[in-house]
């Protein structure tokens, strides 16, 4: 078994370097082959796998590959762990990943456009960017099939590299560079507690492997670390590693880089950005919970936080006019939906959620590449419209992906997320109220925005301009094809996958469940017990709140966007007007920007320059080396004037000098 | 042990080259650099001989040469490796001959005095890194200023003559120190010998002095905030051989001396004063890494980060005794040592290949300055891609060698205090700030001006020297367990050294580590 996970790792490492070194030698078509065969491969054997835990009996795998090191009799190696919940994420990734390499085809085949003329780093920026495309797949399958916190590191850290590369793809546009920069560096804010995590497992389990922490874990519920006058150490543990989630699933106040990386070519943003990078961190929690369920506070800040998000940054959404953006804001709100599911100790519906956005979000962003595509590059949804006319497959794919994004009853996005919500609801932890609250409203959020943009891309009149409306036309097949690929698990997988994700157990076999769930945190015990199959399911839902907050949502943005808009092209601008503080707030993003750029990189940059200055040039250089440099020389020619020449000035020192010394030696 | 003098061969075969390629004359640069290249390989050949026959199951000196030298003071031609040493000798070798070709074609002026220092220095260090004789090492130790002080003061930049006394003074001023320390403790012993250093006993007083001796010597070397100062200056106007050297194998000689004197001489003294060397790496790390953070000389920023990078192998040697004074955690201090090691190690990679990188611009537009470049990738893309690896190795990213020993000190520091390894950690941030910010002022953009649009790339030459360090770097950070095996015993001896309380018996009480019983010093 162990080469068949070997082969799912390395055989997109393989095409990226098969792609990345030698993209001039084989051609576009030579790297596109290479890459999609190795991902292929990939994607086949994880499904297989999948399908191995579903319906036949495959074994929990959980071994190492290789050592990389021991120091100190700790071992660190790099090995695999794979049982049920990394199976779903490697099928989950390889799968997106493979829709989003076919799809790229289509995206990328005139990016010689997207360079200056004559610029060296434009040639074969097409087998760039799948050679990039594979390693970042290759990272990711790291990630979730490590079985030790430092490959999960590797892992980590990896995706962020890729993520780097890609975002500032396009290096010579200088708002990629400076959003690949911001993306890297919140990514370390968020690492560095992550790091320290990881060296508070080590030092208090003695390993970096998944099982034996997990095993030990109990003993240590108690311990309590001499840090901040005193905390529980699976708090400290936990909330450094989420700090870690924070950063890479971009949580408040984190979430900031998410936005940006928009600059990144979509077939990324769908990739990395919404389906699979981005939701590591839920991934992470999911796997460590066994330590989580170890601390209560842990979970609260887990919760507030993923709430926190979910609403606020929805809310945002409401107030963009870039395609890509509305749908990142979008991520970001979901995201917080699966962390804040996280924080109830639903990790299940976390999961589960992860999943299903993975589909339709990716759906989401691809369809928009695809409009984006028709619209040459130009991605102002106020200057689109009526596109359905145009690009029925992308109409009615990315109308299926919005309907499963606000959760429309029976599409996937509906059951993950009433799960959430019911979750959240039977939580008793601290913030839980506040979380099921936001969550609520978010819903109506997330149908108010979806919405507004489907209605203002692909109803009402074309607001291009002549020249781009004369050339409207469908994307061709390699763009389409994924879109209807990822439209049937948008609205379907939910249907067939909550019974066993969330009611039965279906995340253990035999005595090894990696989502752990104490008693007192169980909060889908209720949809457990109450369960009596998918449609009870939907018709119960039909009776909930948040199925009445989207329909509201979804009514509203109709009658906003659609019939008012018809009639007055300018009322999305006259709301914004209307909205007045309201709407400045959102469209500063609360500020956090700015925040950002004015204490964080300017006060950074200020106190260097102050400790540069004054500490190593003024002081330490200034007044000390080269100063004692100076003093020596002013010294010297101080003593210079007593080597006058003149004997009487010699005779009389010595004279003086004489009597000074007799009378100290008379005296004593 | 061994019949073969494998050391000093080493050490000597380099140094024969120098003269030869001297001797040799100016007339035909090819001649001298054929010359000098044919003898740093077969040097680097001859060392891997070093790591091949090293025993790595042992603690004892290998390779070991003794013969009297000035039978008079007992000084002792002494040579001999350990797991700590061996590493640090086949970097010298295996760096060396990156310098000799990345000083191919600039070099116009003087070729072959140029590549002869370079081989003498080597042979130098390759001496400081195997002397097993005070006298010897201190030998080699001065040795080692002076084609320094030729490369910086002929080859240099315009304001070489200043960077080049400052080097030369602050190293002189620290090495005196460790020069009375050492005849000191020839008084006591009544040898020369570093491994009867090693077993002498030393009241509380005489190590205390003896340790802040060998500390002014080894903290300018490492540098050491606040005797750091030299570094930039002297980066900046070496020509970019001299840098490599300078980063990648003479800061590690500071750390060395660390290890080789200081620890097991003194523990008693490092043991109380280690609040010292890890208050000054802390500093080193946090203060140096905002210094670099605004740094317009593109060799200035690397010379910052080397200091800032330095700190984590001083913190990583020192935090052992808090580790072996805490009772609640059993293990760690060999980790900290040996992470400290890897990080020699490794930024003898890095910080070389970010010189070579630096070196390649200068040699094309004659300036350091970031603000001079930007979108440099569009006409290099292969040095763009080497600049942005090694950029990332520098942050420390997982896979490459910078991850391994920062890695390494984090998890061993979080052992002695929370606080310390989380400023110790800042440099995921900081590193990434101020390596990536240069990177994105320096390779990406558009192309600013008509320098950077006539660029030629990497040719050949140039390609194969980044590859191969990059490879290395990858090597490292993907499989260190190589390395990290020939250190352990070595390793685990100097903690048990360190662990053992060396006071004579009326000193006992200010003892501070609890000393394992169990565990019995090696008879060195």
């Amino acid at each position: 078994m162990e080469n068949v996970y070997l082969t799912i790792v390395l055989a997109p490492l393989l095409g990226a370097i098969v792609a990345g070194f030698f993209g001039g030698r084989i051609g576009r078509r030579g790297a596109h082959t290479v890459t999609i065969a190795g991902v292929a491969v990939s994607a086949a054997l994880s499904l297989w796998v999948l399908a191995g835990f579903i319906w036949g009996d495959q074994a929990v795998f959980n071994g190492p590959v290789y050592t990389w090191m021991v120091s100190d009799g700790m071992h660190f190696e790099v090995g695999f762990l794979i049982d049920k919940l990394t199976a779903l994420m490697m099928a989950t990734v390889t799968f997106v990943s493979l829709m989003v390499h076919i799809y790229t085809i289509g995206y990328m085949a005139d990016d010689e456009h997207n360079w200056p003329h004559g610029a060296l780093s434009g040639r074969n920026s097409y087998q760039r960017f799948f050679s990039y495309i594979s390693l970042f797949t290759f990272s990711m399958l790291m990630l979730v099939m490590s079985n030790n916190f430092m490959q999960l590191f590797f892992g980590w850290e990896a995706v962020g590299l890729v993520s780097y590369l890609l975002i500032g793809f396009w290096s010579t546009r200088e708002s990629a560079i400076f959003a690949n920069l911001k993306a890297f560096l919140v990514n370390r804010v968020g690492d560095f507690g992550f790091i320290l995590g990881i060296a508070a497992v080590g030092m208090y389990f003695g390993s970096m492997d998944y099982a034996e922490v997990f095993s030990k874990a109990p003993e240590h519920a108690e311990t309590q670390i001499d840090v901040f006058g005193g905390v529980s150490l699976m708090t400290l543990i936990c909330i450094l590693l989420f700090i870690g989630a924070m950063g890479k699933s971009a949580q408040v106040p984190l979430h900031v880089w998410l936005p940006d990386s928009m600059e990144g070519p979509t077939p990324i943003s769908a990739l990395i950005h919404a389906a699979t990078m981005v939701t590591a961190g839920v991934f992470m929690v999911a796997r460590m919970s066994p330590l989580y369920e170890l601390s209560e506070a842990a979970l609260s800040f887990v919760l507030i936080i993923g709430a926190t998000t979910a609403f606020f940054m929805g809310l945002i959404g409401l107030v963009q006019n870039d395609i890509k953006r509305v749908v990142a804001y979008s991520t970001l709100s979901q995201l917080g939906y699966m962390v804040t599911a996280l924080g109830a100790s639903a990790y299940a519906a976390g999961i589960f959620h992860l999943m299903t956005h993975a589909f339709f979000k990716a759906l989401l962003f691809l369809a928009a590449g695809s409009v984006i595509i028709a619209m040459h590059h130009k991605q102002d949804i106020g200057q689109m419209g009526g596109l359905r006319k145009y690009m029925p497959i992308t109409w009615v794919t990315a109308l299926l992906g919005s309907l499963a994004l606000i959760g429309f009853p029976g599409f996937s996005g509906f059951f993950s997320k009433d799960a959430i919500i019911e979750a959240v609801g039977a939580s008793h932890l601290f913030g839980s109220g506040y979380a099921w609250v936001l969550l609520t409203l978010g819903v109506f959020v997330t149908a108010l925005y979806s919405f507004r943009m489907y209605f203002l891309v692909f109803h009402g009149k074309e607001r291009m301009d002549e020249h781009t409306k004369h050339h409207l036309h469908e994307t061709p097949w390699v763009v389409t094809l994924p879109l209807m690929l990822l439209a049937i698990p948008s609205v379907f997988i939910g249907w067939f996958t909550i019974e066993p994700l969330l009611v039965s157990d279906w995340f253990a076999s035999g005595d090894w469940n990696p989502i752990q769930v104490a008693h007192a945190h169980d909060t889908l015990h209720h949809l457990r017990e109450h369960w009596h199959g998918q449609a009870a399911f939907v018709q119960h839902g039909l009776t909930g709140l948040p199925f009445y907050l989207s329909m509201a949502g979804l009514a509203l943005a109709a009658f906003v966007w659609w019939l008012l808009f018809a009639r007055n092209p300018k009322l999305d601008e006259q709301i914004q007007a209307a909205g007045g503080p309201v709407t400045r707030v959102l469209q500063d993003k609360y500020g956090f920007d700015d925040f950002n750029q004015r204490v964080f990189a300017g006060g950074g940059r200020s106190l260097g320059r102050a400790l540069w200055q004054k500490g190593d040039r003024a002081l330490i250089d200034g007044a000390i080396v080269n100063g004692s440099a100076r003093t020596v020389g002013r010294l010297a020619l101080r003593a210079r004037h007593l080597q006058t020449g003149y004997l009487y000035h010699y005779a009389i020192a010595m004279i003086v000098g004489l009597v000074g010394l007799m009378t100290i030696f008379v005296t004593f | 042990m061994n019949e073969f003098p494998l050391l000093t061969l080493t050490i000597w075969l380099p140094i024969i080259g120098g003269l030869v390629v001297l001797a040799n004359g100016e007339k035909s640069r090819d001649i001298a650099r054929w010359t000098a290249l044919a003898f740093a390989c077969v040097t680097f050949l001859v060392s891997l001989g070093l790591w091949i026959g090293f025993d790595a199951s042992t603690a004892q000196m290998q390779f070991v040469e003794r013969t009297p030298w000035i039978p008079t003071f007992n000084v002792e031609y002494f040579l001999g490796v350990d797991g700590i040493s061996m590493p640090l000798i086949v970097l010298t070798t295996f760096i060396t001959i990156f310098v000799v070709i990345a000083g191919w074609e600039v070099i116009a002026y003087k070729q072959n005095q140029y590549l002869a220092a370079f081989l003498i220095m080597e042979g130098v260090m390759v001496g400081v890194f195997s002397a097993l004789d005070a006298v010897l090492f201190y030998v080699f130790w001065e040795a080692m200023l002076i084609p320094m002080f030729i490369i910086i003061g002929v080859w240099g930049g315009p304001n070489r003559v200043y960077a080049t006394i400052k080097f030369f003074l602050y190293t002189f001023f620290g090495s005196v120190f460790m020069l009375i320390a050492l005849i000191y403790m020839y008084f006591q012993s009544g040898s020369f010998s570093i491994l009867d250093f090693q077993s002498l006993q030393l009241g509380m007083t005489a190590q205390i002095l003896i340790f802040i001796a060998f500390l002014m010597a080894f903290a300018v070397k490492v540098p050491m905030f606040p005797v750091h100062t030299w570094l930039p200056d002297a980066h900046v106007e070496a020509p970019t051989g001299g840098s490599v050297i300078l980063a990648a194998i003479m800061l590690k000689i500071g750390g060395y001396g660390f290890l080789r004197f200081s620890l097991p001489i003194t523990p008693d003294a490092s043991a109380s004063l280690d609040w010292l060397i890890i208050a000054l790496s802390l500093i080193a790390i946090v203060y140096i890494g905002f210094v670099a953070l605004v740094q317009q000389d593109m060799k200035k920023l690397i010379a910052y980060s080397s200091i800032a990078h330095m700190g984590f192998v001083t913190l990583g040697f020192f935090v052992v005794f808090t580790i072996l004074a805490n009772p609640a955690v059993s293990s760690g201090s060999v980790m900290g040592i040996e992470g400290g090691m890897v990080q020699m190690i490794s930024h003898g990679f890095i910080s070389g290949a970010l010189f070579l990188c630096v070196g390649v611009l200068y040699d094309r537009v004659h300036s350091r300055e970031i603000a001079d470049y930007g979108g440099v990738i569009n006409t290099m893309p292969w040095f763009g891609a080497f600049m942005v690896y090694f950029a990332m190795a520098n942050a420390g990213l997982p896979g490459t060698s910078g991850f391994v020993g920062e890695f390494m000190v984090i998890l061993a520091t979080f052992r002695a205090d929370f606080w310390w390894s989380f400023l110790a950690a800042t440099p995921l941030i900081l590193a990434a700030a101020f390596t990536l910010w240069m990177v994105k002022r320096v390779v990406f953009g558009e192309v600013k001006n008509e320098k950077v649009a006539a660029l030629a790339d990497l040719d050949i030459r140039e390609r194969i020297n980044l590859g191969v360090l990059a490879a290395a770097v990858l090597a490292l950070g993907l499989w260190p367990a190589p390395l990290m095996n020939v250190m352990h015993a070595t390793v685990e001896n100097l903690v048990a050294q360190v662990s053992v309380c060396k006071l004579p018996e009326a000193e006992r009480g200010e003892c501070l580590l609890a000393r394992p019983e169990s565990v019995a010093v090696a008879a060195p």
